[in-house]
């Protein structure tokens, strides 16, 4: 046991404590998921950029790739209209709200130490939604144009909250309580958009139908603003948590004896991906399934390690979001599915396939 | 290092432990020992600061355990709890890395720390096995070198040898011994009172959250004492290879 000088230099002051090396893995032996692991991110930006370009092109009207690109870089083109008024808002609007879902699923699991906490699970984003609906419907206004998403945000806060009070006991959140509040929370949330739904009139209907069944397609420049802060607030904060997530994997009380602030970490955790999941909720409704399977599969290549799971699972989430809206508005033109439907019809199988997989392959999660 | 003074803790109007006193000096390895429910364990978790006792005081390096930050703490003692469980399949090189959270070392001391580290428990060989697929005893194994890759200076160890086979068994006694050897404070709780006997150079024996008797192993492990305590004939012998201590059965 090589204690060597290390006990005098290992005094670091605890704020210091979210480090962001490649130091945890130094000690892995090369393996094929470590090889993995250095690629993926790489990867995953080229794929999304791309997306990003082909799915700007395809649509009611076709715009060529060259002009879409040149587009990007101050040309001018016969299609300018369509690209910077519908389709680059819209794609950006689906990269902020799928990284921001993929990168909510990730932090939520890691914090909770737990394979199945999503925020839709576990209630926020009904929550969410809750607060949204609420506000159309009751005509909340107090903070003006911004009211939907402070509502959606608080929402997804309170039931987040709940959620986590009720289902802990012993310093460790149990599947079965955990999924059992958030059906229990989400049942109560569910039960209130009904009876928003029955009090509201013809237009507010339409409104409501919006929120519980998801869609891009009211994404404008000031949609995107809106989400911006929220969405980049959320991606740049939640990494700096990577290294203590790793640690609650051993639950909170080793975490604790290792060093980790357990109920700090878990508090700024739950309050980003609150935030983030927030802000998705109230630009387009409830997109279910995204947070919860896009880290299983990054987790699948990569392993569970957080310094790469949380940056991948915002690329990997803003890809699945993107091609799933590319489908959601091609598939049926001039129809337009709405795209928590079309994640949820895909993600459900997906997820059970995941599941059998895992459990057969690595001995489960938990 | 660590300092129990008249510790007493309750849940609710359960009683687990009754001004109770232990005190574990650097370079010293003592034994809990005792029948289940004695409070061992809940001793444990006090002297760890899992709980704060009802009532008494614990001091770490003559610190109040209170008063210290959980990052400061982690830097003056490990714990090695009886189970761990790991949410998501990390690598056992990766959980054993986990030991070195808010640590300040380059990537080769980290290594060299990891490694040193599953060397001493006898798991390098599980390095990239993902932890949730091993057995108990390997994960125990794990557990333990993770403890150890944290190099605090107080050692608290719950059971550590209660899932291992008997190479294991005295293997992690040996890590121990050595821990307290090079000037670091260990506290084991076991039920094997042979390696107590044998590895320890104090026991410290508990009955319904009382301390009991606390001294050399020579002294304390009485025959006596012991079929009093466990509620159940115990011999000890003292042989060639020391104390032993075994049940008296019916032939």
């Amino acid at each position: 046991m090589p204690k060597t000088a290390a006990r005098a230099s290992h005094s670091a002051p605890a704020a210091t404590d979210v480090r962001t090396g490649e130091a945890a893995h130094a000690a892995a032996p090369r393996s094929g998921r470590a090889v993995f692991r250095n690629a993926l991110i790489p990867a995953l930006a080229v794929l999304l950029a791309t997306l990003c370009v082909a799915s700007a092109g395809i649509g009611a009207v076709a715009v060529p790739f060259e002009e879409v690109a040149g587009s990007l870089f101050g040309g001018t083109g016969p299609h300018d209209a369509v690209l910077w008024q519908i389709r680059f808002p819209r794609v950006a609007l689906s990269v902020l709200i799928g990284a921001s879902l993929g990168v909510a699923g990730a932090a939520m699991q890691g914090v909770f130490g737990n394979p199945l906490a999503e925020p839709g699970v576990i209630g926020v984003s009904s929550g969410a939604a809750v607060g949204a609906v609420g506000t159309i419907v009751l005509g909340f206004s107090a903070f003006g144009e911004w009211s939907v998403t402070v509502a959606a945000f608080l929402g997804g806060l309170i039931a987040t909250f709940v959620v986590y009070l009720l289902s802990r006991s012993n310093g460790r959140t149990e599947v079965v309580t955990l999924v059992l509040t958030g059906i229990a929370v989400n049942a109560v949330a569910g039960a209130v958009v009904g009876l928003l739904t029955f009090l509201a009139d013809d237009a507010q209907l339409r409104s409501i139908s919006f929120w519980s069944l998801g869609s891009l397609g009211g994404a404008t420049w000031p949609v995107v603003a809106g989400v911006l802060p929220f969405a980049v607030a959320g991606l740049v904060l939640v990494p700096l948590f990577a290294r203590a997530l790793d640690v609650l994997a051993l639950g909170e009380r080793s975490a604790r004896h290792l060093g980790v602030d357990t109920e700090r970490i878990r508090l700024g955790v739950i309050l980003l991906a609150a935030l983030l999941t927030g802000a998705a909720v109230a630009a387009a409704g409830i997109i279910g399934f995204v947070g919860l399977v896009v880290p299983h599969l990054v987790r699948l290549v990569a392993g569970p390690g957080h310094r790469v799971l949380l940056p991948a699972s915002a690329l990997a989430g803003a890809i699945v979001l993107l091609a799933a809206d590319l489908v959601a508005r091609t598939v049926a033109v001039p129809a337009e599915l709405p795209i928590g439907v079309l994640t949820a019809l895909l993600g459900g199988p997906f997820f059970l396939w995941l599941l059998r997989r895992t459990r057969a392959g690595q001995g489960g999660w938990a | 290092m660590i300092d129990a003074d008249s510790v007493s803790l309750s849940v609710g109007s359960t009683p687990l432990l009754s001004e109770v006193s232990m005190r574990v000096a650097a370079g010293e390895l003592v034994a809990v020992v005792g029948p289940n429910g004695a409070g061992k364990s809940s001793l444990l978790s006090v002297l760890a600061g899992d709980v704060a006792p009802s009532s008494g005081s614990v001091t770490l390096d003559g610190l109040p355990l209170r008063s210290l930050r959980p990052a400061r703490l982690a830097r003056m003692r490990a714990v090695l709890p009886q189970r761990v469980t790991v949410a998501f399949p990390f690598t056992v090189a990766e959980v054993v890395a986990m030991g070195l959270y808010g640590s300040r070392l380059t990537a080769p001391e980290e290594e060299e720390v990891v490694s040193g580290a599953m060397a001493a428990t006898d798991v390098a060989h599980l390095a990239g096995r993902a932890y949730p697929t091993l057995s108990g005893g390997e994960q125990a194994r794990v557990s333990l070198a993770r403890v150890l890759a944290q190099r605090a200076p107080v050692l608290l160890l719950d059971e550590p040898t209660a899932a291992l086979d008997i190479r294991h068994q005295e293997q992690v006694m040996g890590v121990a011994r050595d821990r307290s050897l090079a000037e670091d404070a260990v506290a084991v709780v076991l039920h094997d009172l042979n390696l107590a006997a044998a590895y320890a150079d104090r026991v410290v024996v508990m009955r319904s959250g009382v301390v009991v008797a606390d001294g050399a192993p020579a002294e304390v492990l009485a025959s006596d004492m012991l079929s009093e305590v466990y509620g159940c004939a115990v011999d000890v012998h003292h042989g060639d290879g020391g104390l032993m201590v075994a049940p008296r059965r019916a032939r």
